[in-house]
Formats: C-alpha cells, sequence, structure tokens
C-alpha cells in the first residue's frame, strides 16, 4: 500500500543490530590483525573470557549490572523526549547518597543501612537531575548542556568531599572509610549457595536483580501507567500533551528525575555490591555507555537487558583478551568497545536502507 | 509578442486529490499578472509545477513559446523563472551579499567571489532602485527588507520572470507600497511578475490581467481593467451550495452555551492576534467561522479549548466563566465540561501520529476513570474502546495497533471524531474539519456535524473552506485581523460578501453587521 515498505519490527529489533555488530567486530579484527595478531583466536579469547568460566560470566553479569541502569536511565529520559546525558554526574551523587545512608544507618541496623541505602542513591541521583530538569522545563535551558556540565560539578564535588570530610582519617587516597562490617549486598556466589549451587566467587551481587527488576518496572511504567502514556505522549509530540491536558513542564521533571534516579542506583552494584568504601570517579565512564546501550537496546528495557550484557561481556572478555595476547593492550580493547558502540550506539540505522531494499526485493519475489 | 509564461491544460493529482485540473494560463510579457484563489484553490500547487517543485501529470509549459520541462528548480532558473517564496529562504546570520550569491558563488575563493558579486549587484541596484546595505546580517532587516533581498537574489541569478508567492501577507501597509512601487519598476524594465494573493484589492492596485482559480480549475481570466473586487470576489468563492440537511427548530431560546466578551489573545509571537471578540454560540446550532488564514483563528481555537489564556475580556462555556487573564480551566477540565475539540492542526497538535491507533483513542481522555484508575491504563477498556471507534467510523485499516502514520488523512480524522464524539459532549470546538481528508470522506463529515447540530449540540467550525461553512452553519463568523468582521446568517449570506469581509473591506463588513443586528 505504502510506496516505501516499511520494515518488519523483528528485523528492526534483531536484524540490525547484529549487523552493526558483526561490522563493528569485523572492523576490530581487522585492527587486530594489523597489529599482528590473529583476529579469530582474539574472538575466541573473548568469548572464552566473557563466557568461557562461573568468574567471567559473573564479571561480565556485574558490568552488565551498572549499564542496566544507566541504559535505563538514558532511555526513561528519552522516552520523554529529552537526551539526559547527566547519568555518570547523577551515578556519583547516587554514590553519596548511599554512602551518606550506610555511614548514617550503618550502626542501627544493617538491613535498615541497606534500604537506606537504595533509597539514598535513587534520591540523590534524582536530586542531581532535578535541577537542569527544572532549568530545561520552565527556562528552555538545553539538557545535553546543563547535564554535562553538573558531570564536571559532580566530579569536582566527590573529589572535595574525598579528600576533605570524608576521607578515610590517614588516608592518602580519595576514598571514604570503608562501610560498616556486614552491610553489603548478597554476592551471587553466596546467593547460589543457598540453594545448593555452587558458584565460583565474583563481583557479580544481588544488584543485578535489581537492575532487572528495574527494567521490568520502568516497562511497566511505559506501557502499563497513566503516567508512562503522558511521558511518551510528552516525548512524541509536546503539542499534543498540551492539546491532551498534559502538563509538559511538570512530566518532564518527573521524568528526567526518574532517569537520575536509576542512574544513582548505579552505584548500588559498584558500591555497596563489590567496593563497600565510595572512591572518586568510580562510575568510569558507564554514565556515557548507558546511550549506547540505550540505543543499541531501542529504548525498550528488555533491549536494553540485553544490550547491556553485551557491553558487560566486551569489558570483560576484552580485559582478559588483553592478558592473553602480549600485543593487545588494555587500549586495544577500548578501540574495540568504542567500535561497537559506534556501530551500534551511534549509527544504529547505517544498515536500515541496505535491509529496506533487501526485504522489499524478497517481498516482490515473493509475490510474483 | 509571445508570452512569458504559458501553461496548456497542466494537471497534477496527488493520491485521490486533483490540485490542479487542466489549467491553462498565459502570462503576457512584462506584464503583472494576478493569481487569485481561496486557500486550497491549487494556486500553490501550480506555482510548484511553474518554478520546477512538482512535475505535473499532464499538460506542457511553455516559456517564451518554447516547450520546457522543469524537473527542479535549477532547471526553472535557468530558464528565467524565480520564486520569491511567502517564507524567506535566507540564511539570517549572513550578510545580504552572502545570501545574494549563496549558491551562485562564482569563484572559489570567497573573496573574490564577493569583490566580483558586488559589482554586479551595486548595477543591478540602480538599475532597479534597490538601496539595500549589503554588508549587513540579514538578521537586522525588516521583513520588508527581506523580501527585497529575496528579489534581488532572483535579479542577480538572471530571472526574468518572477514569481511572487502572497508577498503581503507578512507586510505592514507601508512596506505594501514600497513592493508595489517596486513591482512597477520591475514592469518598466521589461520583467514579468507572477503576482499570488487572495487579497482582491492589491490585483486591482498592481495586475494588468488576473486570473481566478477555484477547486484546481481556472475560473476566469480577465484584464484588470475590466474587472471589479465584486466580480473577482464571486469567482473566487463560487456559488451557493444548498443545504444537505434541513434545518430544525431550536425550539425557544435557550441560554449561550458559549460566549465570548471582548476577548483579546495575543500570537506565540506576541503580536496581538484576537482583537476585542464578542459573540454567542446556542444550543443546536453551527456557528461557522470563515477568514483568511492567519487572522486570528488558531488563537481562537486556542483560546476556547484551553490551550491559550485570554490577554482580555473573557471566555464563559455553560455558565462558568473559563478563561480571563487571571485564570484558564485546561483541556482536562474543559473535556469534564462537556467540551470536545477537534483540532485545526491534526498531525501537529490532535494525534500523536507515531504512536498507535489505540494510544491515540484516548488521548485527552486517559485521565477519565473508563481510561485508568489509580494512575494505571485500563488496557481492556481503551481496546475496547478503539474498536469500537474504529468499528462506528469505519476507520481503515482496521487495526488500532497500527501507528496513525500508517492511516490515510481522512482515517485519522474520523478516529478523532469518534474520540470526540464518543462522551456525548455538550460543544463541539472544530477546526478545518476536512483538512486533509480524501473527498470521499468529506461529506460524510459534513452530515455528521449537522447530525451533532441536530441533537441539540452547540458548535463552532473554524475552517478556511467557504463552501464547507456554507453547508454546515446557521452563521457565518467572518475574521480578518484578529477582529471579529460581522456574523451574517447562512440563509441571508453571500458569498461575494463574505469574500470582501475576509479580505478586509471595512465597509461592507460595516453594512453586514449592521444587516445582521
Amino acid at each position: 500500500m505504502n510506496a516505501a515498505p516499511k520494515i518488519s519490527g523483528v528485523v528492526s529489533a534483531i536484524v540490525l543490530p547484529l549487523i552493526n555488530l558483526v561490522v563493528a567486530l569485523l572492523l576490530s579484527g581487522f585492527v587486530v590483525w594489523l597489529i599482528g595478531e590473529d583476529p579469530v583466536a582474539a574472538l575466541g579469547f573473548l568469548i572464552e573470557g566473557a563466557f568461557g568460566y562461573e568468574e567471567a560470566i559473573g564479571y561480565t553479569f556485574y558490568y552488565a549490572t551498572n549499564f542496566i541502569f544507566t541504559g535505563l536511565a538514558v532511555s526513561v529520559a528519552f522516552h520523554a523526549g529529552h537526551f539526559n546525558i547527566g547519568g555518570e554526574g547523577q551515578a556519583m551523587l547516587g554514590g553519596l547518597g548511599l554512602t551518606l545512608a550506610v555511614f548514617w544507618l550503618g550502626d542501627v541496623s544493617p538491613l535498615l543501612a541497606i534500604i537506606g541505602a537504595i533509597v539514598g542513591a535513587a534520591l540523590f541521583g534524582a536530586g542531581w537531575a532535578y535541577i537542569p530538569a527544572v532549568l530545561q522545563a520552565k527556562r528552555g535551558s538545553h539538557i545535553v548542556i546543563t547535564t554535562i556540565m553538573f558531570n564536571f560539578i559532580a566530579s569536582a564535588l566527590l573529589a572535595y568531599l574525598l579528600v576533605g570530610p570524608l576521607q578515610r582519617p590517614g588516608g592518602q587516597m580519595p576514598e571514604s572509610s570503608d562501610y560498616p562490617d556486614g552491610i553489603a549486598l548478597t554476592k551471587a556466589d553466596e546467593l547460589l549457595e543457598l540453594v545448593g549451587i555452587s558458584f565460583e566467587q565474583s563481583p557479580l551481587n544481588v544488584s543485578f536483580l535489581i537492575a532487572l527488576f528495574a527494567a521490568f518496572a520502568v516497562w511497566f511504567l511505559l506501557r502499563r501507567t497513566r503516567f508512562g502514556y503522558e511521558m511518551r505522549v510528552v516525548g512524541q509530540n509536546a503539542e499534543a500533551a498540551k492539546y491532551a491536558g498534559i502538563s509538559v513542564p511538570k512530566v518532564t521533571v518527573i521524568a528526567l528525575m526518574l532517569s537520575g534516579a536509576l542512574a544513582g542506583m548505579m552505584g548500588l552494584n559498584e558500591l555497596l555490591g563489590e567496593q563497600l568504601r565510595l572512591i572518586g570517579n568510580f562510575t568510569l565512564g558507564y554514565g556515557f555507555v548507558g546511550i549506547a546501550v540505550a540505543f543499541m537496546g531501542r529504548n525498550h528495557p528488555f533491549g536494553i537487558v540485553l544490550a547491556a550484557i553485551l557491553f558487560g561481556a566486551i569489558y570483560q572478555g576484552g580485559a582478559e583478551l588483553g592478558f592473553e595476547m602480549s600485543k593487545i593492550t588494555r587500549d586495544m580493547s577500548v578501540v574495540i568497545q568504542g567500535l561497537v558502540i559506534l556501530f551500534a550506539g551511534a549509527m544504529p540505522h547505517l544498515f536500515k536502507r541496505p535491509i529496506d531494499a533487501l526485504s522489499a526485493r524478497f517481498k516482490t519475489r515473493g509475490n510474483v | 509578442m509571445k508570452p512569458a509564461i504559458e501553461t496548456r491544460e497542466i494537471s497534477k493529482r496527488f493520491g485521490a486529490v486533483q490540485a490542479n485540473d487542466q489549467i491553462s494560463l498565459v502570462v503576457d510579457k512584462g506584464s503583472v499578472h494576478g493569481i487569485v484563489g481561496e486557500n486550497g484553490a491549487g494556486k500553490s500547487t501550480l506555482l510548484k509545477m511553474l518554478f520546477g517543485f512538482y512535475t505535473p501529470n499532464s499538460g506542457d509549459i511553455l516559456v517564451d513559446g518554447e516547450h520546457c520541462r522543469f524537473s527542479n528548480p535549477t532547471d526553472a532558473m535557468s530558464a528565467g523563472i524565480a520564486m520569491v517564496h511567502q517564507h524567506f529562504m535566507l540564511v539570517e546570520p549572513f550578510t545580504v551579499l552572502e545570501n545574494i550569491i549563496l549558491g551562485a558563488e562564482g569563484a572559489g575563493l570567497l573573496k573574490r567571489a564577493c569583490a566580483e558579486a558586488s559589482v554586479k549587484i551595486k548595477k543591478l541596484e540602480e538599475e532597479f532602485g534597490f538601496n539595500l546595505p549589503l554588508d549587513t546580517p540579514v538578521s537586522h532587516l525588516s521583513v520588508g527588507e527581506r523580501q527585497r533581498v529575496e528579489i534581488l537574489k532572483a535579479l542577480y541569478r538572471g530571472a526574468e520572470t518572477l514569481i511572487l508567492d502572497e508577498p503581503t501577507a507578512v507586510l505592514t501597509p507601508q512596506e505594501c507600497d514600497q513592493l508595489f512601487a517596486l513591482i512597477n519598476v520591475l514592469k518598466s524594465q521589461g520583467k514579468t511578475v507572477l503576482f499570488v494573493t487572495h487579497k482582491l484589492h492589491e490585483i486591482i492596485a498592481v495586475t494588468d490581467a488576473v486570473t481566478v482559480i477555484r477547486g484546481g480549475k481556472v475560473i476566469t481570466r480577465m484584464a484588470t481593467s475590466e474587472t471589479t473586487p465584486d466580480q473577482l470576489a464571486e469567482a473566487m468563492v463560487g456559488a451557493k451550495i444548498t443545504r444537505a440537511v434541513e434545518a430544525e427548530d431550536r425550539g425557544g431560546a435557550a441560554q449561550a452555551r458559549l460566549r465570548l466578551t471582548n476577548v483579546c489573545a495575543l500570537s506565540d509571537m506576541g503580536h496581538a492576534a484576537l482583537d476585542s471578540i464578542s459573540f454567542e454560540l446556542y444550543d443546536g446550532e453551527v456557528l461557522g467561522v470563515a477568514g483568511v488564514a492567519g487572522n486570528g483563528q488558531t488563537e481562537l481555537l486556542e483560546v476556547l479549548s484551553g490551550m491559550r489564556r485570554v490577554t482580555d475580556g473573557e471566555v464563559t462555556i455553560s455558565g462558568k466563566v473559563t478563561n480571563t487573564s487571571d485564570h484558564m480551566y485546561d483541556p482536562i477540565m474543559l473535556r469534564d465540561m462537556g467540551l470536545a475539540h477537534i483540532a485545526e492542526d491534526r498531525l501537529k497538535t490532535g494525534v500523536v501520529s507515531s504512536m498507535t491507533g489505540r494510544e491515540n483513542a484516548v488521548l485527552g481522555y486517559q485521565r477519565t476513570n473508563d481510561f485508568s484508575k489509580g494512575g494505571l491504563l485500563k488496557l481492556n477498556a481503551i481496546a475496547d474502546a478503539a474498536d469500537t471507534y474504529y468499528e462506528t467510523q469505519d476507520v481503515r485499516p482496521r487495526d488500532p495497533d497500527l501507528p496513525l502514520e500508517a492511516l490515510s488523512g481522512g482515517n485519522q480524522q474520523k478516529l478523532v471524531i469518534a474520540r470526540e464524539i464518543a462522551r456525548d459532549p455538550e460543544i463541539m470546538v472544530i477546526g478545518q474539519p476536512t483538512r486533509g481528508v480524501d473527498i470521499g470522506a468529506v461529506t460524510k463529515i459534513h452530515d455528521q456535524i449537522i447530525a451533532l447540530r441536530n441533537q441539540g449540540k452547540a458548535l463552532l467550525v473554524v475552517s478556511a473552506d467557504l463552501d464547507e461553512l456554507m453547508v454546515v452553519s446557521d452563521r457565518i463568523a467572518v475574521m480578518c485581523d484578529g477582529k471579529l468582521a460581522g456574523i451574517v446568517p447562512v440563509d441571508q449570506a453571500d458569498e461575494r460578501t463574505l469574500g470582501l469581509m475576509m479580505a478586509g473591506d471595512a465597509s461592507t463588513a460595516e453594512q453586514q453587521t449592521q444587516a445582521s443586528v
């Protein structure tokens, strides 16, 4: 009926990202070949390093947890029509909120401290998104500019606190004291032991399940609640939102705060799961990678979980690759990540036209 | 002498819409030729074919007696035809000089190109009496000056025929006079000007000959000296169409459902868009609002539907004051009061085209108890409602899961109408009920409007299409320049007078207001 045939949802959601991934890997292989290593063997090490044994799987999913949180954060803002690239800063502030809650409630009760930590992480992350959100909604200051500025401010604030009031007494590093004993999220191996499965030790912890729950909650919010509906209307057509009686500024602020809360919860995995203290710049760029994860996952919570696992695998497998092949340094795995981000994250529609043309040709043949 | 431009029975069709139907036009060389017609009459399509933006489905275009086929505007330009668009195509931060040479720089280095060009431009300026500051950024210029930049740009490229598309729509009266003076200079220097407008006095003021277009067809071609505004208005709006559905008695004078008292409002740009508008709308009647686009109709719809705050005066709906400079009922409160709003610009305002039919079926009603409870959407109820809407209005394709952009304009509009009448509103505010709707669906929409009126609803219909208003309205209000030029009962309405009122002929407007009082 339409002149231009539309590609089906399946093709767009699965085939396109896969093609992007394959192209990124081919290019990476070419770079590996250029520096004189065997690309096929490198790919083998990468996969082995990411999924080959229990500890590797643990690490892969541990990294994936960070990416789920930050990817969801980007996507929630995106559904409301905004590009929140302040996940990094919101995660830092979330870590701060989490740490303050732990020190405040740590002596009262461990359970209370954990709950406080979750709430603190979300609240501080949301709070850090609130100011750019209000500036955007009420004053029209562009959120991309303000959130990236807030990343710098957050980084400076954390640096100040960690060499000042929050620094470990007598310590030299920019980090806080250790969290009180027993205040940590349960590790995966401990959890699995409870049901009688033995699993090697790894940093993977309960926050992976929290992240999965968050993904479900985001899906539920977007598809099942009135607010999610109104948020999507605002994101797709602000003028129609006005027509429907939806307050665009209000929805914008709330959506961006939800986004900040999700980014802030990244600290649960990194700090309360593994480091057990607040350290400066613990976010390590995960907030930015969240943008690529959200794009590759098509801003769908389920897609984001898959994309996050892929990125986790590249992080973990890439690190292993460096150990196995002498010529491949840590920078090399950064190059591979970069290529995947470039193709899958930044240019998700690169191969849309050729695929469209191809599927159109198949369809016409089918008709003949 | 061969005509500068001649078209022989050119036609252009878009889907089901025949935008131009065998248009034959002769524009004499060195003359100013006017083209008049209402919005949607097919003027823009004709122009776009003349400067190569569209290619005709059939018919020929001749320039200086030679057959031409334009596949893009560059082809038309090289044949000496240039277009001055209603919305200027200028790069604001660039200087006048840079804008004029943009795309025709002529030399690799900008400095040399500018030097060469400015000599040529100075000569043109002398010849045609321009006085533009070549080194000033365009953003510093007034609207009238920008238009002159566009004209100079066309001349610089060697245009022999200039097409001016509603050039006065954006100008102040003084700037209009300057433009007319310039047009006369152009003519005296042997250029041909094609002047498109719907303001009749302008046609009388500057043109030598005029062609009237209505419904995609040429109605008449006359020498301007042999015609009058009255004749043109009649040709432009056409003959009266008899009502499809007979009016029923209102049954006693009711209280006004809607009352506007001295309503003033600003446009988005901060200009006065509504200037002391007062009228009443009763149950069981359709009040049509006519006017040339951009004379306050958009703002009127927004003021009524809670999307724009008035700056003075008040709006009263069902006895409640809903919009004053202090407070405004929001669209949700108004819907609860029984006001339904069919937005004038469907795609921009009335629907979310990337969302599914189902999601669009509840837009604006998402907070009612029917469709959500405790913050959760009632998905089953929404699906049922969408199915019902698709069924009752015969929306095709019958698949509410498709995004709305996959539907034709007419089918989108059917869904919108179904959504807005579903909750049995007391009063409906309708903008452009059949814009972008395929011909087949138009009659059905008109029938529905009249049926709602016969059920005792109060309806306000804004339309750019006078024929449409003649079919559906009981009374027709004419807006001009943010003011109410008058309200005329439809059985006394005379297309010619309405056309003159729309065109801002004050004396006629006064007569009509007195007649209707």
